[in-house]
């Protein structure tokens, strides 16, 4: 097992009073891709920048490969940033500012003019080297915020929503760009965003944040198959969040009707909260279904339809299919077991202050 | 149609008061008293007495710019890094002097600075020397540098705050320690504000009569106070407007001077 290359130990801060991190763990592993996923606010952006060395924690202490550099200015640590408006010298033309990091350590002309050479070639952007900032477009700026921080050889690249001013297409072009970019350069990015596609895409692990706290952090499909609580659930794609009653191990009770499923260890006659992700919702025959109820809304989304079932109950429960259900028809709902994911009701009242409740 | 109509007034503004009375200058500057053609009046700033007037105001405006420009910039560069609103009592406090009368401000510093003044008045109540304030070169500068600086803090501080700090911490994260990030990032960017402080302050400066007059006496004089005495006492307006045309012609050429600098400083960051 690879020691953590960062570690951050009971990190807390509050800007004016606001408590935006409390006491926030987290490792990140040598040559991961981890995001920290979250809404505006989250405390996302903040753990970043404590990590960069443009905040100081009020508490807690940044390991960096065994070393304390909570103390360390931004120009001492060994990890370069990708702000989220780029933020390049735009007195400068594009090959100066990919050289400004390396003529900084006095390394000699001809390894920086190399390195210039390489870095534009990495983000496709050869012979780039005499145009001005202010030429490229948006897309192409981002790139060379990237290869002005990777010519001086981090350890870890901090990238602070590095796509949130692209268009969508290009984002997604991006990702991808990224991806290759982590296993070419095989460093550590740890990536800000509250784009839960974006994370889904890239990511190795994802923290997802709210409120200043770690809400559940997993491998992509955890976070997305098996969310740990209903802000997770809700956050990350479409969700139907019921309330449940766990009759016992492997089956649970959801408005009156009752569905087999693979969760254990809830004990007996608990509430719980169940999530469904609207495609795992099954619409069948009246006769079929383990609830019945009545399509009331239908979108046609490009690859499935989106519909609202309403069940008796009145839940609205969101459908997302290939096959189209015409509002107002009468239909069945099944969901297979392993579909159900069952979640623990919030405990006290300072966790449900964390979660969602919609 | 109606939208060149609208610039009407404005164009009567500019003839009436920017090229006819530049016309008249010329002129005046051009003729002698009957009206005939004559260079003698941009010649006659040859004459030991202009000459020494001229080079004067050239060298006491511009130390008085360098020192707008040492004081202004570490203030500026402080009021932005503190992140202090532009609306901030503190930047209000530095233009507060603006808002009094250019005279009165002046006419107080004569007061301090005199003979019997305040200064020499504290000092003798301590038991010290009486220096004389008054009527040196370096009451003048104080006087250019105490009425001029908040025009060099103003644009500077305006230019520096629209420097993002992502910006700024960009350079720091690519190892750019403080000064690094002073001279190869803030400098740099915060050129064209520099430029135009140095521009109000420096022609001001150098066209001045009314702080030579309070603070020089009459012993030191200024080629502005040599301009004006010309139109004033001596009655001589055309050799004013000779003089007023050689010294735009030395404001044009610092310009054109800054102005290329400022093409030579773009793109380049050391």
């Amino acid at each position: 097992m690879s020691q953590p290359l960062i570690d951050l130990v009971n990190i807390s801060k509050s800007f004016d009073g606001t408590l935006v991190l409390d006491d926030l763990n987290l490792s990140v592993k040598e040559n991961s891709f981890v995001t920290l996923l979250g809404p505006s606010g989250c405390g996302k952006t903040t753990t970043l920048r404590i990590i960069g060395g443009f905040e100081h924690a009020d508490a807690g202490k940044v390991i960096f490969d065994g070393q304390d550099i909570s103390d360390l200015p931004p120009n001492k640590r060994q990890l370069n940033t990708v702000f989220q408006k780029y933020a390049l010298f735009t007195h400068m033309n594009i090959a100066e500012n990919i050289a400004f990091g390396l003529k900084i350590k006095n390394k000699p002309k001809s390894y920086i003019q190399d390195k210039i050479k390489y870095a534009l070639k990495l983000v496709n952007l050869d012979g780039y080297e005499n145009r001005s900032v202010d030429s490229l477009s948006g897309g192409q700026q981002q790139r060379i915020a990237i290869a002005r921080a990777i010519v001086n050889e981090p350890r870890v690249l901090l990238l602070d929503e590095p796509l949130g001013a692209l268009d969508l297409k290009l984002r997604q072009d991006m990702q991808y760009e990224l991806i290759r970019l982590k296993n070419e350069l095989g460093i550590t990015f740890i990536y800000v965003t509250h784009d839960q596609e974006e994370a889904l895409t890239m990511s190795d692990t994802i923290v997802v944040m709210n409120q200043g706290y770690i809400q559940q952090m997993g491998t992509p499909e955890q976070i997305y198959n098996e969310p740990e609580n209903a802000f997770v659930a809700d956050f990350i794609g479409d969700s139907n969040i019921v309330p449940g009653l766990m009759i016992r191990d492997e089956l649970v009770e959801i408005f009156g009707a009752k569905f087999t499923c693979v969760d254990k260890g809830f004990g007996n006659n608990r509430p719980v909260d169940v999530v469904i992700r609207p495609e795992d919702v099954e619409l069948v025959s009246p006769e079929e279904g383990t609830l019945k109820g009545v399509c009331t809304h239908l979108i046609f989304k490009g690859v499935h339809y989106e519909m609202e079932v309403t069940t008796p109950d009145g839940f609205e429960w969101l459908v997302h299919s290939t096959q189209l259900c015409p509002v107002g028809k009468e239909v069945g709902i099944r969901v297979d077991p392993y579909n159900i994911q069952i979640m623990n009701k919030p405990a006290s009242e300072d966790e449900e202050a964390v979660g969602v409740n919609e | 149609m109606s939208k060149k109509l609208l610039a009407g007034p404005y164009l009567i503004w500019m003839a009436g008061f920017t090229i006819i009375p530049l016309a008249l200058i010329v002129f005046y500057g051009l003729t002698d008293g009957d009206g005939g053609f004559t260079l003698a009046n941009i010649l006659a700033i040859a004459t030991p007495e202009h000459r020494k007037a001229l080079f004067l105001a050239l060298g006491l405006s511009l130390l008085s710019t360098v020192i707008c420009l040492l004081l202004a910039y570490p203030l500026a560069l402080i009021l932005r890094r503190r992140n202090i609103g532009r609306g901030s009592f503190v930047v209000f406090i530095f233009i507060l002097p603006m808002w009094m009368n250019f005279l009165l401000r002046t006419l107080a510093w004569q007061t301090l600075l005199e003979r019997s003044g305040v200064i020499n008045g504290i000092l003798t109540a301590l038991h010290l020397p009486n220096q004389s304030l008054i009527n040196t070169p370096g009451a003048i500068i104080l006087g250019m540098v105490y009425n001029f600086l908040p025009f060099m803090v103003l644009p500077i501080y305006n230019v520096l705050c629209k420097i993002d700090d992502n910006t700024i911490n960009a350079a720091q994260d690519l190892g750019a320690n403080f000064f690094q990030t002073l001279t190869r990032i803030w400098f740099p960017l915060s050129l064209p504000g520099v430029i135009s402080g140095i521009t109000m302050v420096f022609v001001p400066a150098l066209t001045t009569f009314v702080i030579s007059n309070l603070l020089g006496g009459s012993k030191i004089l200024l080629i502005g106070n040599v301009i004006e005495q010309e139109f004033t006492r001596g009655s001589n307006w055309n050799l004013g407007s000779g003089l007023s045309l050689v010294l735009m012609f030395f404001i044009l050429i610092s310009m054109a001077l800054i102005a290329k600098y400022d093409k030579n400083g773009e793109g380049t960051a050391f």
